[in-house]
């Protein structure tokens, strides 16, 4: 089998072992997990949402704001400078609202009615409005990703005419996403009374979609530092100091208000409490705002341009400020009123190890198959099949 | 009208009656030992829809005491599990009870998470669990009886009638009696009321009851929210499609018209 008119490659590394070894172990978990409930999680009446909540649905979500922030960036907003990013962030995206799907179906108690919703409307809930962008949204964004995947098979016809939707795509993709990383937030809107009050705030949706909107420019500012040390790649340097800065001004936008909630709602005092909630609420801010905001501004303020590392370094602390802050409100926020403590089980955190494996293993096949990468080793090769005519490639494929 | 349940606390001496009288009614099994629905351990899981908790307390007159509180699912008058679940399986009825569609359920235990009293539990150990509340026995109250727990027993503790009826009368038995009762009506104003109303003569948090929730219904907050979605919608497709618009007509300028449909498919 050929794609792009290369044999179908993927070399095998120790690194991909571990993830294979990984990726069995979970196909494993996955089996009993179906057969048997959710008898192998350590959820319980007081914590009916743990890890799978947290790290396949609350961060998966948000770390793959990078795909429509970027497509938004280079297509609605015409910053050109900004293309070698968008493919591989929209494949980062798409794989990750897979996973992000397989982990809810994973957590749902009864499955096999994953697909209920379209059918029974539960208007008035903020889970249905979430279930219903997220579902619309992984389709649009197969569908954005469509032209490569159909251009490598050969069906050249049909990458055409998917690429030929790509501007409605798009903008309904950032309206999608707009409604359900805000949703993300809102979902906590009603948990008024028992998530502590660092985090409640009527601004949950405002707050979950800035900084989902700063982050996921980070997150493909990582991915793409850690491509390019793995394929080698050179380091696009318009491109990221683009996405530095966005991600920069946004996040800055998000510590304004943020800030000036916990002021508004009198909650200064207890932000400095020193109990396990304030530390942690300060740790998260610290991580997420503080830091790369003072890394940010500085050089900003002194006229410097951000070297490669700090770029990569302030991106780091952004997603993971924002991971904090998922955590903080799926777990920090609601122990007190949980009034026991959870730790995940083996079997949650090895399902969830395994989800990632496979998604990196799929990206890698993809990446080292298809034309994801401007400076992709195929790149030569495909120019020269695309000089040939259409119909030869369909042939040998 | 909207049916609600009037629960005098000093009157109820702990005989756990109603608990056996909803097992029966609702067919639930027995686990006294790890799951008792009886005494201080007691406490709401999925095969206890209802529970007589003890507790010690001081009397009016300083001496040692016990007391009992009977818990269920309240029936919020507008619950935040309904408004929580994304099937439509949690509905609140015209009757009252609010109540399960377990046909519809998915599992996502949103309402678990959204409920202001902790109220539905899960059936951890089953291959495909079912939410477990009260369903305050809908068939019975909508046939115009009322439901098993209140049949039985024995010293009249809880009263079935209009919600609204029952307020007044939780009302005039605090104004009949000032020395014995604390003067507050639980349920009353908690989330936005439940129909499940309670008397007592101790601090409610005395009796295990969560007394710090807010006094506002937790679904209207959600609403502010979501009502301006469609709008928001609707707007800001129009804008992303006019900046998409702009944008492309003034790079086709910039680059003299030679790239006007470029992008990283191209």
């Amino acid at each position: 089998m050929t794609i792009n008119g290369n044999r179908v490659t993927f070399k095998i590394t120790p690194f991909r072992l571990i993830l294979m070894a990984f990726s069995l172990v979970f196909v494993g978990i996955v089996a009993y997990r179906l057969v048997t409930g959710l008898q192998m999680t350590n959820l319980t009446d007081a914590w009916p949402w743990g890890l799978w909540i947290f790290i396949d649905v609350k961060l998966g979500v948000a770390l793959a704001a990078g795909g429509f922030t970027t497509a938004g960036i280079y297509y609605v907003l015409g910053v050109k400078k900004v293309k070698s990013v968008v493919k591989p962030a929209i494949l980062t995206a798409w794989l990750g609202y897979c996973l992000v799907g397989f982990g809810l179906l994973m957590d749902l108690g009864r499955w096999y009615g994953w697909w209920h919703p379209i059918f029974s409307w539960g208007e008035h809930s903020v889970m249905f409005e979430l279930y219903m962008c997220v579902l619309l949204y992984t389709i649009v964004l197969t569908c954005e990703f469509a032209p490569t995947l159909f251009k490598g098979i050969g069906l050249v016809k049909l990458s055409s005419f998917f690429k030929s939707l790509t501007a409605p795509l798009v903008i309904g993709g950032i309206a999608l996403s707009t409604m359900h990383q805000s949703s993300l937030g809102s979902m906590y809107v009603l948990t008024l009374g028992k998530l502590n009050e660092l985090w409640w705030t009527m601004l949950l949706p405002i707050l979950y979609y800035s900084s989902a909107v700063a982050v996921g420019p980070a997150m493909v500012t990582c991915e793409t530092a850690l491509a390019g040390r793995f394929f080698g790649h050179d380091w696009d340097e318009p491109a990221m100091t683009f996405l530095a800065k966005w991600s920069g001004y946004v996040m800055s936008f998000y510590a304004v208000l943020r800030f000036s909630d916990l002021v508004i709602r009198g909650q200064i005092g207890s932000l400095f409490a020193m109990n396990t909630e304030s530390l942690m609420c300060l740790l998260e801010l610290t991580i997420g705002c503080v830091l790369p905001l003072y890394f940010f501004w500085s050089y900003k303020l002194r006229g410097m341009v951000m070297s490669q590392k700090m770029i990569v370094r302030n991106a780091v602390l952004m997603v993971v400020g924002v991971a904090l802050n998922r955590g903080n409100v799926v777990f920090t926020g609601m122990a007190k009123a949980a009034g026991e403590s959870y730790f995940p089980s083996a079997g949650e955190l090895f399902l969830s190890i395994g989800l990632v494996s496979v998604g990196i293993l799929v990206y890698l096949f993809i990446v080292e198959n298809f034309d994801v990468f401007p400076s992709h080793d195929h790149y030569a090769a495909t120019d020269k099949q695309e000089a040939q005519p259409e119909g030869a490639s369909c042939v040998r494929a | 009208m909207s049916k609600g349940v009037l629960v005098d606390m000093t009157k109820c001496f702990g005989c756990g009656a109603c608990t056996v009288a909803c097992k029966l009614w609702n067919e639930k099994k027995y686990d006294e030992v790890n799951k008792p629905t009886l005494g201080d351990a007691a406490q709401l899981v999925d095969i206890n829809w209802t529970v007589v908790s003890k507790h010690d307390v001081t009397d009016g007159s300083g001496h040692e005491a016990w007391r009992f509180a009977k818990k269920q699912c309240l029936h919020c008058v507008d619950p935040a599990c309904a408004s929580s679940c994304l099937v439509g399986a949690l509905r609140k009825t015209e009757q009252g009870p609010v109540i399960y569609h377990p046909d519809l359920c998915v599992g996502c235990r949103y309402c678990m998470v959204a409920c202001p009293f902790n109220i539905p539990k899960y059936e951890w150990d089953k291959s495909f669990p079912k939410v477990s509340k009260c369903q305050m026995c809908y068939t019975r109250v909508a046939a115009g009886e009322q439901p098993a727990c209140i049949a039985v027993c024995p010293n009249q503790v809880m009263t079935f009638g209009d919600r609204d009826e029952l307020v007044k009368e939780a009302h005039k038995r605090i104004e009949g009696n000032k020395q014995l009762y604390v003067n507050h009506v639980f349920g009353e104003t908690e989330v936005g009321g439940t129909a499940w109303l309670y008397l007592s003569d101790q601090p409610f948090d005395k009796l295990g009851f969560k007394t710090a929730v807010p006094q506002e219904s937790l679904p209207a907050f959600t609403w502010q929210i979501l009502s301006k979605l469609p709008a928001i919608l609707v707007g800001w497709t129009a804008i992303l499609s006019g900046l998409y618009f702009f944008n492309k007509r003034r790079n086709a300028i910039a680059e003299g018209k030679q790239d006007s449909t470029g992008g990283p498919q191209s």
